[in-house]
This record gives structure tokens, C-alpha cells and sequence, in this order.
């Protein structure tokens, strides 16, 4: 056995353990842990990998429902989407590795979410990627936004995964704390999904992928679960340089593998690299795994064992392969051009082992690392400005723009604004089944072969959580769901990615459990179950934090992409308004981009409400009453007609109730309310749907003509509103070359 | 008489060689996979190379592709004065192994551009162009970080003489301008093809242009003009 | 035999646009940096080779830069001194 560490050594504490936590190891080994264990338990148990924080909230995050075929836990959650498929999905953080090295940060995180999708045997369809970003005035911000668009551009289009959808905001606690969140979306036969377990003593583990080296050493324990401090230029070795194209081998050299029955498990090496594929495979198939550390394709010579089990080197993946297979599963790899090596076998003892050189470097019960870490039940309490912010309620100010001023400043904030620049780097048509690709409301993917079709959306929105994140976590949900049901799809399922501040900090547990009970409340309200997902703390630096930052991944199923409804206008139709308007500019972009308040209530959410909407759409979709949807909120909507407009290059004369006033009227993010565009002659048949569904509705105008038209409030060019729509970002991007 | 057979080769990095298979089946031939490692093309009657990073496009976009077995084939095929059309990396791979004339360096504006855009057919001497007239103006997506085309001064008058360009990028009305060319290219060429007519390369995506139910269908005409050309030389 | 350590820069040739030698410079202006011009971005690639003589050793990285490291349609290249490495 190795040296063990001697008690008086801090060194667990540098390695992010606390002193109990090394107390608990001490107890569970009954010994002082060996170099390479401390390492291996620091990472298992970092909040990145053990959930040590979130794990008593998420357990009430509603995980069943009569089409997960795979929840929580796994490397990515699956539904039954009928006809024999299923589709794998998950959304994930790569915020802070992004915050160090933007280009490589978020390159690394697309590829990290694709293994993810790709250990569960699907073929990887869709790639979408909510960001947060601080104001674009700042150089910095610029930099990281720029780095962060050409990484996942970078990564994603060498793959050949398209990159769908997602969403770009704004937000100043976001300067020094940016957010990546990447989801990937997989299909794979329904009764061919392959999971992460170590089954059958004897099988032989088979490390898959590029070499391993010293990079990303303590990337979940230092860079992921800790606040960034100043001069973390320091922290660089801990970033992994991303290799596309070595993925791109992967994906399908995995797959051939699949298809062929030739693997009995499968995990991607991501956090914690070798020490959590291993210990989570075995923990889940209540085995052990002897691992020769000897066998290990290394990049540099000389490494040391903890070096070697937690290095988090990119593009590489763990199979667990019969023996007799193991000679035709390398044949495969090889003409991949990829390479290869059994690294050690399954035992039944339910030991983890690593020898090296004839030494035992580390020996500890598998479960100890996978499934006993430490939970904690953080101490929780409101933030103390909640009350004062919350009572300053920006519906009561009096405007200091007259409509048509303020219309052009919520168009072109960047929240708001056009998100091109951004989007056309990104491939998002390869594969050719890209019905609707980024810039409408919710992505649509052809399923080849059929008519049905995925939707997919991400949404989430900072100032409401800032301001009550238990609306936060639910309007999430909801929105991503009126998201989705505005292309005529049925909401399913959701993954999700949490992204707070440090969760020793009170006020942080209690918004993050706020925002799971709204979102849990959400989705029962909505039937989309959680199959899965990713929380990311530690987004603060010095005395920033970012505000509570839920982003839910929607996923719906559209029976016939045919159906699908678009979200830009066509002249000669009528407009509606689904839902109710109230008087509620709490939060919204209005107050802040107008007003400069982030303050008051988010808009009420009627859950019932909410569902009512969700139906009618689909059901509209499927009688083909409409010919556009829209969702309304960011922006009210003012914003949801400009951008039907704009997308069609077709204006629109609108009549808006005088029963609020005009800016509230235009700007409100009241919820549950949808845009719609409707052939006069359908106008009664839509009427009557949504009579049927109770959803209360407003005939406000038609569409039609060149300009767009406020009646009795203002009017302009649809070309006018384009200017300030397209041109915002590329302004404000561009200043750094003037 | 049975339908034309076309194969498309698959790089390692190889991106749209599926699309590209889906687009000649959905056009009527039979869709052939090759592997970059063979030494012959399993007598197809054309062959495409598709898009995709071949090889991450490490070093330069095409560069070591062109080093494949598969490509000694390629070129015999091409030698014989049979169909060989390069789609974007593909157009890349044939520059780089001199099938094509000039080079497709970084777009102007440094970044990768996927968008839908416009080109004008330049020449209906190829044989992917046959059935269409000079001035068609097509809708097809391009997505591309180095698709910037150039050449020298003689390499690109000699194109322009000969009629060699066999698209430019353009205006939805055909007009020719710096807002229409998406990545900088040397007089807004977006394809080229070889003396004979026989190989083509360009950087937009027909492949991606052939099925309605995902965008415009731009891209058609190209594969019925090569399975035209192909029953014409049977 | 012997082993070399040569060092190839590839560089486009001149009078190409470079665009990342353009977006180098031009933002050298707004981090505060004035009157530098001329920026232009190649790649260096480093190769060690075993040969009889540094003569043999270099013509075969010539004949590798003219063939695959640089493309004479758009680039040239030069080669630095070698070390003898063993």
C-alpha cells in the first residue's frame, strides 16, 4: 500500500475537503486514505460531482411519468417517444472552465454534453446552448462572448451536430460570473439504450479515445466548486484544450459499437475522469473494478497515480466489453482511427482497485465514492433587500419615454434584440433534418423517417429568480412549455441546469430551493417530468453573484412537423391575443432597460392557466387553425408583434384595450398569453377552440402592409424596427474594432 | 435501364456524407457509401465528396484528405472525364489536390457563417449544370469558416475566360455585390470546375437543398442535371 | 544516423488577406497599443527527424513542407536551423 497522508497534512483541505469530510474517509477505510484515494474521494465528492448541496432539494423535483424510460442519475435522462424511439437529453454547466478560457471552456462543454448523450447509445440530433453574459459595453464581456460563440461553433460544427436553438441574455452579476449551460439532444432505439454500468465480474474495462495528460487535474474540485478568485489566470492548467475531431470519431466508432450489441456498458470520462466513470459504473451494477494503471495510454510520461485516475483529458470514454469481444470492439476502434486499451476488469468485491507498478495505489469501496458522499441541509434565509425590492414596484413609475421611444429601446436591448450574429455561427442544418432552426421559439427536428418531429427550447430568466425565484423556477418551466406548444408541440419532459452562488451563503440555499419548488410545482402542473440535469454553484466572485439563474430544456413532440405552426406573420390574417394582460412590469425588460429597475414582483403564474394555453395551441396546431404563434414575454407584446412581423417582413395595424395604459399595455410579461395569426375565415373556428379551453382571448387587429401600427399609440417601418432589431448587437460588438 | 449509381466517400471528420447519400436517393440514383481507404470506387458512376471537417481540418481544410487511398481513385475517375462533385470540404479536398484550380482560405470576417444564400448559375457546361440556364439564381445554404476562395490574377482570369466559374454568390434578383458574398471570395465565385466540366467544386450545400420539408429545394437541380448527364452518356 | 529537431514556419504568402492577422491588429489600437502594424498569423510546426546528415534531414522536410504542411497555391514556408537532438 501506498504512503498514507498523515492527519497534520493540510493537503485535503487544498484538495477542497473539509476537515470532517476526511474524517468520514478515515472512518469508511478505516486508515488514513493513500495520496491517489484522498484525490479520488476529493473529486467524487466535490459539489460538482456528489450534489452534496442540492441532493435533499432535488428529490422534490417530480422525476416519474408514464414516458421516462430513464430519470435521474444516469448520464442523461431518456423518454419513450413512441414507434420504438427514444429520445436522450440533457442540459449541462460549463460556466466556469468558460470564465478562464472562453473558446475552450465552451468547446469542451458541448463535447462533455454530447458524451453524455452518447454513453446512453443515441446518435446525437440537436445541440442547444443557453448564455449569460455582462453588459456588452464592457471589453471583457465582449471577449468572453465572442470566445464562448466560436468555441461551441468551433466544436459543435466539426462533429456535425447542429446547433439548433438556445438563448443569449444580459446581465451585469454575469460580467465576472458568465454562464454556459449546453444541452444536448440524442435518438437511439427505445430497447437499445445503453447504460453506464460496470455488469459481469470478469467483463474487461476499455478505455476509448485520446491519451490521457495532466489537464483538467481538479477540474470538479477546484474549478467547479469554488468561487473564482482574482487571478484566476492561475487556475488555467485546470482547462482541457477540446478535440473535435476525435469526437467526431468517437460518436460514430460508439455507435458502430452499439449498433453491433458489442458493449455491456458504457460511460462517458468527464468530471473527476477515470475515478468517477469507474466508480459510478461499478456502484450502479453493485460491483467492483480492478484498474491497471500501467495500461493507461498516456500523454506525458511520469504522471502520478491521483494524476492519473481524476485527470479530466477530453474525448475519451469507458466500455465495458465481454472478454471474447474485446479483439473485434478494438478492431472498430482502429479503423476509427481511434485508439484503445483494456485498462483493468470488473470484479465482484465491490472494490475500486488502481495499481501501479506492481503497487496498490488505491483500494476503497466503490459505493464509498459514487454513493456515500456527504449531504448537506444548508442553512437557508431570504435575502434581507427581498421585501424593499420586491414593494418597489416599476408598474407605478411614470414613464420617462413616450411609447414609441421606449418600443425602440426594448427592441434593441440585447435581451431582446436579434441574437444573429450569434446563431450563424453555428451549423444548424447539418444532418438535414432541421425543420426550424434558431431565431423562432422552440427548434423543430425532423425524426427521419417520419413525420413527427422534436421541439426544443431553453428558457430561463435572472430577474425573476432575482426578484422571487420560486416565479423564477416556475416561469421556466411554463415558458419553455408555451415555447414549445407555440410550434404546435406537446411539452414532455425537461432537463434542467441550475446555475447559483455560493450554496454556503443562506440567501443562496433559499432561492435555489425556491426555484425547485416552483419549478417541481411546474412541472406537475404541466406533466413534464425532470429526467435529469446539472447544478452549477459557485457562480460568484468577490461580492458578485450571479441571481438565481434556472435554465429548463424543454423537450415536446410534434405528431406531424407539417403542423407546425411558424412564428412570423402573413399578410391578410387576423390577430389574437391568447390570455390575459395585466398590469405587471415587475422584472421585466421594460423596467429595466427603461426604467433601469430590476425590482417589483415577476409576473403572477396561474398554473391552471398556464396548462389551459398549452393545450389550446396544440390543439390548434393539430386542426391547422393557425398560421402563426408567438409567445409573449420579454418585452410583452410590443416585442412578440414586432418579431412576427419582422419574420415575415409583413406589418400589422393593432387596436390595443384601453383598460391599462399604453405602456403597460405593450410591456407587460404577464404569462400564459400567446400571439396568433389566423386566416379571417378560421377566425370563428379559433374562437370557439379557445372558448373550449377557457383560454380568454382578444381579436386586436390584422396583419398586412409595410408598417406597423400601434393604433392611436405610434407607428413605423417594419424596415425601421429591423434596423434596430438586427443592427444592436453587431453595434455593440463592433465597438472594440473601432 | 437501372438508375445511376453514385457514390460519396466518407473522411474521417466527414460530416454531410449522410445528407449527401439521403439527397441522391431521394434524387432517383443509388446512393453508394465509400470509405476513404479504398483503392477503388466500387465502379459507381459519379462520386461526390462531401462536406464536414476531414481530418478536424487540421493544418489546412482538405489538406490531408487528399492524401487518402480513395483519392489516387478519385483522380482516375476524374482523368476519364466522369463526374466528381466536391461539396464544401470536398471543394476543398479537389484544391488541394490540384483537381481544381485556386485555394478556400479563412472567410473576410474571420468567423464560420451558416446562412441560406443566393448563387447564380455562371455556366451550364458541367455536368452538374446541364439542365439549368446560365443566370438560374438558386437557394442554398452555406456553412463554412474557410470558404473564402482565391487564386492569383492569372488563375482567376483564366477562369472567368474559359467559363470556368460555375456560381456566384448573388442577390435573390442575380445582382452581384460585396452584401451578398458571404465569405470575401475572389469575384464572388462560390464554384469552379475543372477544363473538361467534369469535376466541380463549390462551397454552398445543394444537398442540403433538395427536400421541402426542411427549406428551400436550390440544390435539385444539380443532381438532376448530373443524372442527365449520366443516362446522356450511357 | 542522427536526429534533428527542425522548425517549420508556414506563413500565407504576401499580398493575401489574412483576416486573423487584420483582427489581431485591429484590436491592438482599443487594449492601448499604438503604431503597430504588419500583423500576420502562421503556424509553426516543430518535427524531429532521423537521418545520416543534417543534408538528408532537411530535404526531407522540405519535401514534407512543400507537400502537406503548406499549400503553394497560398502559403510559403521557411525552415529554421535544425538542432541536433541525438
Amino acid at each position: 500500500m501506498a504512503e498514507p497522508v498523515r492527519t497534520a497534512d493540510p493537503l485535503h483541505r487544498s484538495l477542497g475537503l473539509t476537515d470532517e469530510e476526511h474524517g468520514r474517509i478515515v472512518a469508511t477505510l478505516g486508515r488514513e486514505p493513500a495520496r491517489a484515494e484522498l484525490a479520488m474521494y476529493a473529486a467524487m465528492w466535490s459539489e460538482h460531482c456528489s450534489y452534496k448541496s442540492s441532493k435533499v432539494h432535488l428529490s422534490e423535483l417530480p422525476a416519474e411519468g408514464r414516458h421516462v424510460l430513464v430519470g435521474p442519475g444516469e448520464d442523461a435522462g431518456a423518454v419513450d417517444l413512441g414507434d420504438g424511439m427514444a429520445c436522450v437529453f440533457k442540459l449541462e454547466s460549463h460556466s466556469h472552465p468558460s470564465a478562464i478560457e472562453p473558446y475552450q471552456g465552451a468547446a469542451t462543454g458541448v463535447g462533455g454534453i454530447v458524451r453524455d448523450v452518447l454513453s446512453m447509445g443515441a446518435r446525437p440530433v440537436a445541440l442547444l446552448d443557453a448564455l449569460r453574459f455582462g453588459p456588452l459595453d464592457d471589453e471583457r464581456n465582449r471577449w468572453l462572448l465572442g470566445g464562448v460563440v466560436a468555441g461551441i461553433g468551433g466544436y459543435g460544427n466539426c462533429i456535425g451536430v447542429p446547433t439548433v436553438g438556445g438563448e443569449v441574455r444580459f446581465a451585469p452579476p454575469h460580467g465576472p460570473n458568465p454562464t454556459v449551460n449546453a444541452m444536448c439532444v440524442g435518438l437511439a432505439p427505445a430497447d437499445r439504450l445503453v447504460r453506464a454500468r460496470a455488469d459481469g465480474p470478469g467483463n474487461v474495462l476499455l478505455l476509448i479515445g485520446s491519451p490521457t495528460g495532466r489537464d483538467g487535474i481538479g477540474g470538479v474540485s477546484v474549478l467547479a466548486s469554488r468561487r473564482l478568485e482574482r487571478g484566476s489566470a492561475a487556475q488555467r492548467p485546470s482547462v482541457q484544450i477540446a478535440d473535435p475531431f476525435a469526437e467526431k470519431l468517437l460518436i460514430e466508432a460508439c455507435l458502430e459499437l452499439v449498433d453491433a450489441a458489442l458493449l455491456v456498458g458504457l460511460q462517458d470520462l468527464g468530471g473527476a475522469g477515470l475515478t468517477c466513470a469507474v466508480s459510478e459504473s461499478a456502484a450502479r451494477a453493485g460491483t467492483g473494478a480492478v484498474m491497471d494503471l500501467d495500461s493507461v495510454p498516456l500523454r506525458e510520461p511520469g504522471m502520478e497515480p491521483f494524476e492519473i485516475l481524476t485527470s479530466e483529458s477530453q474525448e475519451r470514454m469507458l466500455a465495458v466489453v465481454r472478454p471474447a469481444d474485446v479483439g473485434t470492439v478494438r478492431e472498430v476502434c482502429a479503423r476509427w482511427g481511434l485508439d484503445s486499451a483494456p485498462i483493468g476488469r470488473v470484479t465482484d468485491d465491490g472494490r475500486l482497485r488502481a495499481r501501479l507498478g506492481g503497487r496498490v495505489e488505491a483500494d476503497v469501496p466503490a459505493r464509498s465514492l459514487a454513493e456515500e458522499g456527504p449531504v448537506y441541509r444548508r442553512p437557508m434565509a431570504p435575502p434581507a433587500d427581498l421585501d424593499d425590492l420586491q414593494a418597489d414596484d416599476p408598474t407605478a413609475a411614470v414613464p420617462p419615454l413616450d411609447p414609441a421611444e421606449a418600443f425602440i429601446r426594448v427592441l434593441s436591448s440585447p435581451n431582446v434584440a436579434s441574437k444573429r450574429w450569434v446563431w450563424e455561427q453555428y451549423d444548424s442544418i447539418v444532418q438535414g433534418n432541421t425543420v426550424a432552426g434558431p431565431g423562432g421559439d422552440a427548434a423543430v427536428i425532423r425524426l427521419e423517417g417520419s413525420a413527427r418531429a422534436l421541439a426544443l427550447s431553453t428558457d430561463g430568466n435572472g430577474r425573476y429568480g432575482r426578484l422571487d425565484p420560486y416565479l423564477g423556477g416556475a416561469h421556466a418551466v411554463a415558458e419553455a412549455a408555451r415555447n414549445v406548444a407555440c410550434v404546435g408541440a406537446r411539452p414532455l419532459a425537461i432537463t434542467n441546469c441550475l446555475n447559483f452562488g455560493d450554496p454556503e451563503r443562506p440567501e443562496v440555499m433559499w432561492a435555489f430551493h425556491e426555484t425547485v419548488r416552483g419549478m417541481a410545482d411546474a412541472c406537475r402542473a404541466l406533466g413534464t417530468p425532470v429526467t435529469g440535469g446539472n447544478v452549477s454553484f459557485y457562480n460568484e466572485a468577490g461580492d458578485s453573484a450571479i441571481w438565481p439563474t434556472p435554465v429548463v430544456g424543454m423537450l415536446g413532440l410534434l405528431d406531424d412537423h407539417r403542423l407546425r405552426i411558424g412564428s412570423s406573420f402573413r399578410p391578410g390574417g387576423a390577430i389574437y391575443v391568447l390570455g390575459e394582460t395585466f398590469a405587471e412590469l415587475g422584472g421585466s425588460e421594460y423596467a429595466e432597460v427603461v426604467l433601469g429597475a430590476v425590482s417589483g414582483r415577476p409576473p403572477g403564474l396561474d398554473l391552471d392557466r398556464a396548462v389551459r394555453l398549452v393545450t389550446l395551441l396544440v390543439a390548434a396546431s393539430r386542426h391547422g387553425l393557425v398560421t402563426t404563434a408567438h409567445d409573449c414575454s420579454d418585452g410583452g407584446l410590443a416585442v412578440a408583434l414586432a418579431e412576427a412581423a419582422l419574420g415575415g417582413d409583413c406589418g400589422f395595424a393593432v387596436t390595443l384595450p384601453a383598460d391599462l395604459p399604453p405602456h403597460v399595455m405593450l410591456f407587460s410579461e404577464s404569462a400564459s398569453r400567446a400571439l396568433v395569426g389566423v386566416e379571417p375565415a378560421r377566425a370563428e373556428s379559433l374562437e370557439g377552440l379557445a372558448g373550449e379551453h377557457e383560454v380568454p382571448f382578444a381579436r386586436i387587429g390584422e396583419t398586412g402592409g409595410p408598417r406597423m401600427t400601434f393604433g392611436g399609440t405610434f407607428e413605423l417601418d417594419v424596415s425601421e424596427a429591423r434596423a434596430a432589431y438586427e443592427s444592436a448587437i453587431p453595434d455593440l460588438l463592433e465597438r472594440s474594432a473601432g | 435501364m437501372t438508375s445511376p449509381r453514385v457514390g460519396v466517400v466518407t473522411f474521417p471528420g466527414s460530416l454531410d456524407d449522410r445528407d449527401a447519400l439521403r439527397a441522391v436517393r431521394l434524387m432517383g440514383a443509388r446512393a453508394v457509401p465509400l470509405w476513404h481507404r479504398d483503392t477503388d470506387l466500387d465502379g459507381v458512376d459519379a462520386v461526390i465528396l462531401p462536406g464536414g471537417f476531414s481530418y478536424g481540418d487540421y493544418l489546412r481544410a482538405g489538406a490531408i484528405a487528399r492524401f487518402a487511398p480513395v483519392m489516387r481513385a478519385v483522380w482516375d475517375h476524374a482523368d476519364r472525364g466522369a463526374p466528381v462533385l466536391g461539396i464544401c470540404n470536398g471543394f476543398q479536398i479537389l484544391c488541394e489536390a490540384g483537381l481544381l484550380p485556386g485555394a478556400l482560405v479563412r472567410n473576410r470576417r474571420v468567423s464560420f457563417v451558416c446562412r441560406w444564400v443566393n448563387v447564380r448559375v455562371e455556366s451550364s457546361a458541367t455536368l452538374f449544370t446541364s439542365e439549368l440556364s446560365p443566370g438560374t439564381v438558386l437557394d442554398v445554404p452555406v456553412k463554412h469558416g474557410e470558404g473564402q476562395y482565391v487564386g492569383d490574377r492569372d488563375t482567376l482570369r483564366a477562369l472567368g475566360e474559359e467559363g470556368r466559374v460555375v456560381f456566384r454568390y448573388c442577390s435573390a434578383r442575380g445582382e452581384l455585390g460585396e452584401a451578398w458574398n458571404p465569405n470575401g471570395s475572389a469575384d464572388h465565385i462560390a464554384g469552379v470546375c475543372s477544363e473538361r466540366g467534369n469535376v466541380v467544386g463549390l462551397m454552398p450545400h445543394p444537398e442540403h437543398a433538395v427536400d421541402p420539408d426542411v427549406g428551400p429545394a436550390g440544390g435539385r437541380a444539380l443532381f438532376e442535371s448530373l443524372l442527365a448527364s449520366l443516362l446522356a452518356r450511357v | 544516423m542522427s536526429r534533428y529537431r527542425f522548425e517549420v514556419v508556414v506563413m500565407l504568402k504576401p499580398g493575401l488577406a489574412d483576416p486573423q492577422g487584420k483582427t489581431v491588429e485591429d484590436a491592438l489600437p482599443t487594449m492601448g497599443w499604438a503604431g503597430v502594424g504588419g500583423v500576420r498569423v502562421g503556424r509553426h510546426v516543430e518535427l524531429t527527424v532521423d537521418a545520416a546528415t543534417e543534408d538528408e534531414a532537411r530535404a526531407r522536410v522540405e519535401e514534407i513542407a512543400d507537400r502537406l504542411l503548406s499549400n503553394p497555391v497560398i502559403e510559403e514556408h521557411r525552415i529554421l536551423r535544425p538542432e541536433e537532438v541525438g
